[in-house]
């Protein structure tokens, strides 16, 4: 999937995943998409919560490895 | 600014204490909904950490100031940072050192009586789970049964009784929980004994616990007799350890009863489940003291911490003892019931020795409550 942005957050525990994420999208434009990259388990469940709740759209995620890759829409 | 840790340990304490604390838990609203701590004075508020970011003040105004306030999170560090904030707004709240992680694996030894000859009886209750694990010990030798998987507890505390694990016991093959007894016994040198028709896949070697197995611990013979009690699976052993005290496992709790699906077999062994209860135990005397492998809700806890209650009291007491009708009795251990335990699959495997992930992929598997009952 296409991203206008990526952003490693590998290696980082919560709740730095979503603060580097929600740090990023605000520079961001509205449409425009983040690809983020993740080892902590938890930035799944907190990442589909956190856009959620910020009116953000999670288009798709994928696991490889220890790698978990997200793909948000900027709402 | 530095702000104050709160250990497991402390948490558990006032749980048991029954003391007030107010609870923020900054985890996201599915895992505070699936799984938190549970206490008879707690207050709770579930705002996640990712809604805080931009600053806590209108937070402020919603907590107490007549209770400690903790702050807890999946593993600790949003936990931090939420009690920092809080704290540069003047409010004084501690974290949960380690998070829920920690509180899932957080034992507390309470000892349940005395056996003769001067032993003694422990059970380790797992607070953040529901589980319960015991020790029997005399005259320098323990037994252990359903130990959980942090395995360290108890050789720590055996080897500060001064007392040797010559014998390690699981009622059952466990689904909602990795045992820590194959482990415990590669540590000591002790026999592992599982039920052979829970163990018929496992890949290591066991002692097979039977029907009226007895085994003595110590000069002073304390007895330990194995008794078939199926039902929750169709292995499912029972104890009468010291002609006292009853150990059910997974069959019977102090408000609820055993789950028969764990193993994908409620139909079959739902009658096995009855035939232990409203038979076997049933012809058992009433003054033995129930000590279950569980507990589900926190009103289970009697005033020391400890879960127990003689057998008697159960049949008065226990819904899922007075159910007259068969297939009323079938229809509420086989319809409705709640979701299975996370991974409990996985679990299962684990315990047969069939896979061994790493430690963080255990803790992982583990987390979430107990649901090995039907109430």
């Amino acid at each position: 999937m296409n991203a206008d942005k990526v952003l490693d957050a590998k290696g980082l525990a919560c709740p730095m995943p979503i603060v580097k994420t929600r740090k990023v999208m605000k520079e961001m434009d509205s449409g425009e998409v983040l690809e983020i990259l993740a080892t902590d388990k938890g930035a799944k469940a907190d990442l589909t919560a956190w856009a959620k709740s910020g009116g953000h759209e999670l288009l798709d995620s994928q696991e490889n490895g220890d790698v978990f890759s997200f793909w948000i829409k900027k709402g | 600014m530095t702000v104050k840790a709160m250990k497991a340990s402390e948490i558990a304490k006032k749980v048991i204490n029954n003391e007030p604390l107010f609870i923020l838990d900054v985890r996201n609203g599915d895992a505070f909904a699936d799984w938190k701590i549970e206490g008879g004075n707690i207050q709770y508020l579930n705002t996640p950490y990712f809604d805080l970011l931009d600053g806590v003040e209108e937070l402020v105004s919603e907590l107490p100031t007549d209770r400690d306030i903790l702050v807890v999170c999946a593993k600790e560090g949003s936990s931090v940072m939420v009690a920092e904030m809080l704290s540069e707004e003047g409010v004084d709240a501690a974290y949960l050192e380690g998070g829920m992680k920690a509180w899932s694996e957080h034992l507390e030894p309470v000892k349940v009586g005395e056996l003769q000859g001067g032993g003694e009886l422990y059970q380790f209750v797992r607070l953040g789970k529901g589980c319960l694990s015991y020790m029997a010990i005399s005259d320098g030798e323990a037994a252990v049964i359903d130990a959980t998987r942090m395995a360290h507890i108890f050789l720590d505390f055996a080897q500060e009784k001064g007392a040797a694990i010559t014998h390690v016991f699981d009622t059952h093959l466990h689904a909602d929980h990795i045992s820590g007894g194959r482990a415990i016994a590669e540590a000591t040198g002790a026999s592992y004994y599982l039920p052979p028709k829970d163990a018929e896949e496992v890949a290591f070697e066991y002692e097979a616990l039977e029907n009226g197995l007895q085994v003595t611990i110590g000069k002073s013979k304390i007895e330990i007799e194995a008794f078939y009690s199926p039902g929750h699976t169709i292995g499912s052993t029972s104890f009468i350890v010291d002609h006292k005290y009853l150990m059910t496992g997974d069959i019977l709790f102090i408000d609820s009863i055993g789950r028969p699906d764990l193993a994908g077999l409620a139909d079959d062994w739902v009658g096995d489940l009855r035939e232990s209860l409203y038979t076997r135990y049933k012809d058992l005397a009433n003054e033995l003291v129930v000590l279950p492998a569980h507990f589900m809700i926190i009103e289970e806890l009697n005033e020391d911490g400890s879960v127990s209650k003689k057998l008697g009291d159960l049949f008065d007491e226990n819904h899922g003892l007075n159910i007259a009708d068969e297939q009323e009795f079938r229809d509420m251990v086989t319809k409705n019931l709640p979701p299975q335990p996370n991974a409990y699959q996985d679990i299962r495997k684990m315990n047969m020795g069939q896979i061994a992930p790493d430690e963080e992929v255990q803790r992982e598997m583990e987390i979430g409550p107990n649901r090995c009952a039907v109430r």
